[in-house]
């Protein structure tokens, strides 16, 4: 790759100056003529049969257009509502409304529509829902085995489970020198992006097309999704997305709320505005984490790991949006290291709560498992925990490597990244601190995790390829039109300096679309760590191809041969003698005008759609290292946080920096303060941002981040790095507390829970 | 909207514009500002008064517009993110600095952050690591992790003393 005067450089957001003045356009912000608002209705309980529903005062509030409960909706409904990933998953396809029965707290059951969001909201107060109030199922380790069934259809609670048993491994793990055994949970949480679900839709019926305005993180799923839904043919269903306010996860398929929208606008002939309020949202936009691990770990005197085995248990929720993590939490639990095999057990089971919706990072528990086993294996031992790490790390020159589960790696260095982290942390002078502080009472702790991240996965599914369509206009201006979209990730700017570099133009000739069905190709958007990878390489092979053209009409027009030019800030010229030069311009009047002077064999035109296909999974590799100080409040403080990277090559370090500080401060407050909770009953408990604690300013410490570059052999050789901040946060957060303890954190902890009991409400497994 | 008998009428200097509305008394200053004066800088991102999305200055003072009602603003003056700058195609010290510093991701908290940072540098120009951190602490973020956010408090407050003629 010709080194880049943008790729590689912080070049500041093209985003941003409308979105610090206020002139970003969300969902919210998007006003249809004639558009009326919708609200819901929702189940207070978990699990019910509705008894009776009556809309009819609700209907007669002045101002409301219509109340829709399922009677009316269903009748529209000829295909399954779920995202199209996974069609084929053993997954329930979620309900628009709810009819019969109520699954979970917050299922919708009716939808008004009405003049304003304020009518909406009194006239859903008019609507009567009775039930006939049933036990729900709320505990995943006994759901399997309840005679309650979350969805009695299915006859089981079970959504899938797999296993991989080999009973001499199980021998030799057994009776190894070392037997290490913890159950480990993370606690259930909610995503919450700052700008929750929303959807804006206009049914024209005399021209039968379909307009929908939304936030996702695939609009292009959006369009399949309402064809399936409706039958409405998909080239007649146009949807587009400008800001998106954050996602993580929980944008990548629609919500039965949002096709219940689009469902209404429809059949009601009008343009339907409905946007989710946070109660929603942390109610009923959809959960994750929610699961558990046991493991057993087997090391040999020298520390070497004989094996693992893995007992996962995954809390699906009712309508989960994606299939089970299991397998991929066991494929990714030897990380690392080097095993000598892993025997599995994983099972997702169904519960009367929010469904689970992929979180960045979704498989995160293998890692939080593995590296705090490790911990506790090395003070079993009395090894230090790094030591241990060193002892069974791999590095480059294992490359390809398979680990114990059969996942193979390639392009990585994870011994060069634990040493890079460790030299930037200063280990040994942390440890004589650490000792001499303890001394004076302080409980101090250092936490490590690393971890192998699986970026841009997806061959097989719709995530496995994307494109882009790169056009040079008739005055030398260059549009690169993308099928993926950013919810916060700076695509356009990224992108723009992909084909900037390519092309040999600047910056400010290029301009990026995207998030817009009608005008971009097919995507599958941005999630899974994969537009970097799989757009960035698209835009580099379309605007290679455009640029392969532009050479060769130049070197007709100049007489030279395509191998003597270079392009540069929209030039091309003969290398050396810059005086012979052509325009950009001048190439794509020829391609498009005086098309006689194209070279033999060079169809008229400048631009290119490309579609490109990553390998099945691009590796990417980083560590952490955490100190925390339990105060006698019981307050956790980081005193510091360090991350080594390697995520190849980067094309925005800024970018990149900003990827990895929003993940570490996700991962903390997994860590240490969010807890989405029910009762017993299945109530929910922490339904504001009073209850439900995401990190503010003063909990963050200043994150150092350096990186390593081993890059992928795809174009530029980049890598994901969306999801590895929040992945090993959790685990190195964790370490340190029980480090300070001298007892294993096995759970999240909330400040209450140090604050109330001692050591730690989470408690130890053993 | 739908007109009732209890509407009240309201005078708002918005941005420096009066503007005169009728209102139901329950309107709240956040959905008045987004829907009838059709500012939708000013973000919902809880309506409950914690995130601070919906940040605005009344009167210079930074308030959530989610937890107030429009005729709460009656005959006061008041300025939304897209009042900060000298001019339409400026950007203020603030929001330069968060672009500069990769103060923001998705962009939906950006308004309320670059408000009450706003009002926060008016009160204490040159203020430390740690007041700044505290003067943040009522506004959530959930894609940024913070770094960029308090690495463009302490940029504006060096383009302010710029701008001041201190040396900074
Ligand atoms: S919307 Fe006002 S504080 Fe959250
Ligand atoms: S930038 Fe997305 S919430 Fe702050």
């Amino acid at each position: 790759m010709v080194a880049g005067r943008f790729v590689g450089q912080s070049v500041l957001r093209r985003e941003d100056p409308r979105l610090v003045s206020g002139h970003g356009r969300y969902v919210d912000d998007v006003r249809v003529p004639g558009m009326v608002h919708a609200a819901f209705v929702r189940s207070h309980v978990a699990r019910a049969r509705i008894a009776a529903l009556d809309v009819a005062a609700a209907e007669r509030l002045p101002g409301v257009r219509a109340v829709y409960t399922a009677r009316d909706l269903e009748p529209l409904i000829v295909g399954p509502l779920g995202a199209t990933m996974y069609l084929s998953a053993p997954i329930p396809s979620p309900v628009a409304l709810a009819s019969g029965d109520v699954r979970y707290p917050g299922q919708p059951v009716a939808l008004v529509l009405a003049d304003s969001r304020y009518l909406a909201e009194d006239a859903c107060e008019l609507v009567r829902l009775d039930y006939d109030v049933a036990t729900p199922v709320m505990d995943m380790e006994t759901a399997a085995e309840s005679e309650i069934l979350v969805h009695p259809e299915r006859g089981s609670n079970v959504v899938s489970q797999s296993r991989r048993w080999d009973d001499d491994l199980e021998l030799a793990i057994r009776g190894a020198p070392y037997v290490v055994t913890r159950t480990f949970r993370q606690p259930r949480q909610s995503h919450t992006p700052m700008e929750p679900h929303g959807v804006v839709a206009s049914w024209d019926r005399f021209d039968g097309e379909l307009r929908i305005w939304c936030t996702s993180q695939r609009v292009h799923e959006v369009r399949a999704t309402m064809g399936r839904v409706t039958g409405i043919p998909e080239q007649r269903i146009h949807v587009v997305q400008r800001d998106v306010g954050g996602a993580f996860g929980q944008k990548g398929a629609m919500r039965p709320e949002e096709i219940a929208v689009v469902l209404a606008a429809c059949k009601a002939g009008v343009a339907v505005k409905w946007v989710e309020d946070r109660h929603e949202n942390l109610v009923a936009g959809g959960h994750a984490r929610s699961d558990r691990i046991a493991v057993t770990m087997g090391l040999d005197h020298e520390g070497g790991i004989i094996g693992a085995e893995l007992d996962h248990l995954e809390d699906a929720g009712a309508y989960p949006s994606l299939g089970s993590v299991g397998g991929l939490v066991a494929m990714m639990f030897p990380g690392a290291y080097r095993m000598g095999g892993v025997n599995w057990s994983t099972r997702a089971v169904f519960t009367n709560s929010c469904g689970r919706a992929p979180y960045r990072g979704p498989w995160n528990i293998e890692s939080l498992a593995r590296e705090q086993i490790m911990d506790a294996a090395a003070r079993e031992m009395g090894l230090d925990p790094v030591e241990l790490r060193r002892r069974n790390v791999i590095a480059r020159t294992d490359m390809p490597f398979t680990n114990a589960s059969g996942m193979t790696y390639a392009d990585i260095d994870p011994a060069a990244v634990l040493a890079e982290t460790l030299r930037r942390f200063d280990y040994p002078e942390f440890l004589e601190e650490q000792s001499e502080q303890r001394g004076g009472g302080r409980r101090i702790g250092v936490g490590v995790s690393l971890f192998v991240e699986p970026t841009a996965l997806g061959t097989g599914t719709m995530l496995g390829t994307e494109a882009a369509h790169v056009k040079v206009s008739l005055a030398g201006k260059v549009t690169v039109a993308l099928g993926t979209s950013s919810h916060g990730q700076s695509i356009a700017t990224t992108m723009a300096q992909i084909a900037a570099d390519e092309l040999g133009v600047d910056i400010e000739d290029v301009s990026v679309v995207d998030g817009e069905t009608d005008i971009t190709p097919i995507g599958g958007g941005t999630g899974g760590s994969r537009s970097g990878v799989i757009g960035g390489g698209a835009t580099h092979r379309a605007a290679g191809h455009v640029r392969d053209k532009v050479l060769r009409v130049a070197a007709e027009l100049m007489e030279a041969a395509p191998e003597d030019l270079e392009t540069d800030r929209g030039r091309i010229q003969v290398r050396g003698t810059p005086t012979r030069s052509v325009s950009l311009a001048q190439v794509a009047h020829a391609a498009y005008v005086d098309t006689k002077l194209l070279p033999a064999g060079v169809e008229p035109g400048l631009e290119a759609l490309v579609r490109y296909s990553t390998p099945a999974i691009t590796f990417a590799n980083a560590c952490h290292i955490c100190v925390v100080e339990i105060l006698p409040s019981g307050q956790v403080e980081i005193l510091r946080y360090v991350v080594v990277e390697d995520c190849g090559a980067m094309i925005n370090p800024m970018v990149v920096h900003g990827q990895i500080s929003g993940g570490v401060v996700q991962g903390i407050g997994g860590a240490l303060y969010e807890r989405f909770c029910y009762d017993e009953d299945g109530n929910p408990l922490t339904t504001t941002f009073m209850d439900y604690l995401i990190p503010t300013s003063t909990e963050v410490p200043f994150i150092e981040i350096s990186h390593l570059n081993s890059p992928a052999r795809g174009p530029g050789g980049y890598k994901g790095v969306g999801e590895g901040g929040a992945i090993g946060a959790v685990p190195a957060v964790r370490n340190a507390i029980s480090d300070a303890l001298g007892a294993d954190v096995t759970d999240g902890v909330r400040p209450c829970d140090l604050f109330e009991s001692t050591p730690l409400a989470g408690g130890s497994s053993r | 909207m739908h007109d009732g008998p209890g509407e009240l009428s309201v005078t708002v200097e918005v941005n420096g514009q009066l503007i005169h509305g009728r209102v139901e008394p329950r309107l709240t200053l956040a959905d008045w500002l987004r829907d009838d004066c059709l500012l939708t800088g000013t973000h919902l991102g809880c309506e409950h008064g914690v995130c601070g999305s919906c940040t605005v200055l009344l009167d210079d003072r930074a308030v959530r517009s989610c937890l107030l009602l429009c005729a709460q603003a009656d005959r006061c003056s008041v300025t939304t993110v897209e009042g900060l700058a000298s001019g339409p195609d400026e950007l203020s010290p603030v929001q330069r600095a968060f672009m500069e510093c990769h103060g923001l991701q998705c962009g939906f908290c950006t308004p309320g952050f670059v408000v009450s940072v706003t009002a926060f540098l008016a009160a204490n120009p040159a203020p430390t690591d740690d007041e700044i951190a505290e003067a943040l602490s009522g506004n959530l973020c959930r894609c940024t992790g913070y770094q960029g956010i308090i690495a463009a408090v302490r940029r504006a407050a060096e383009h302010m003393a710029e701008a001041r003629g201190e040396v900074s």
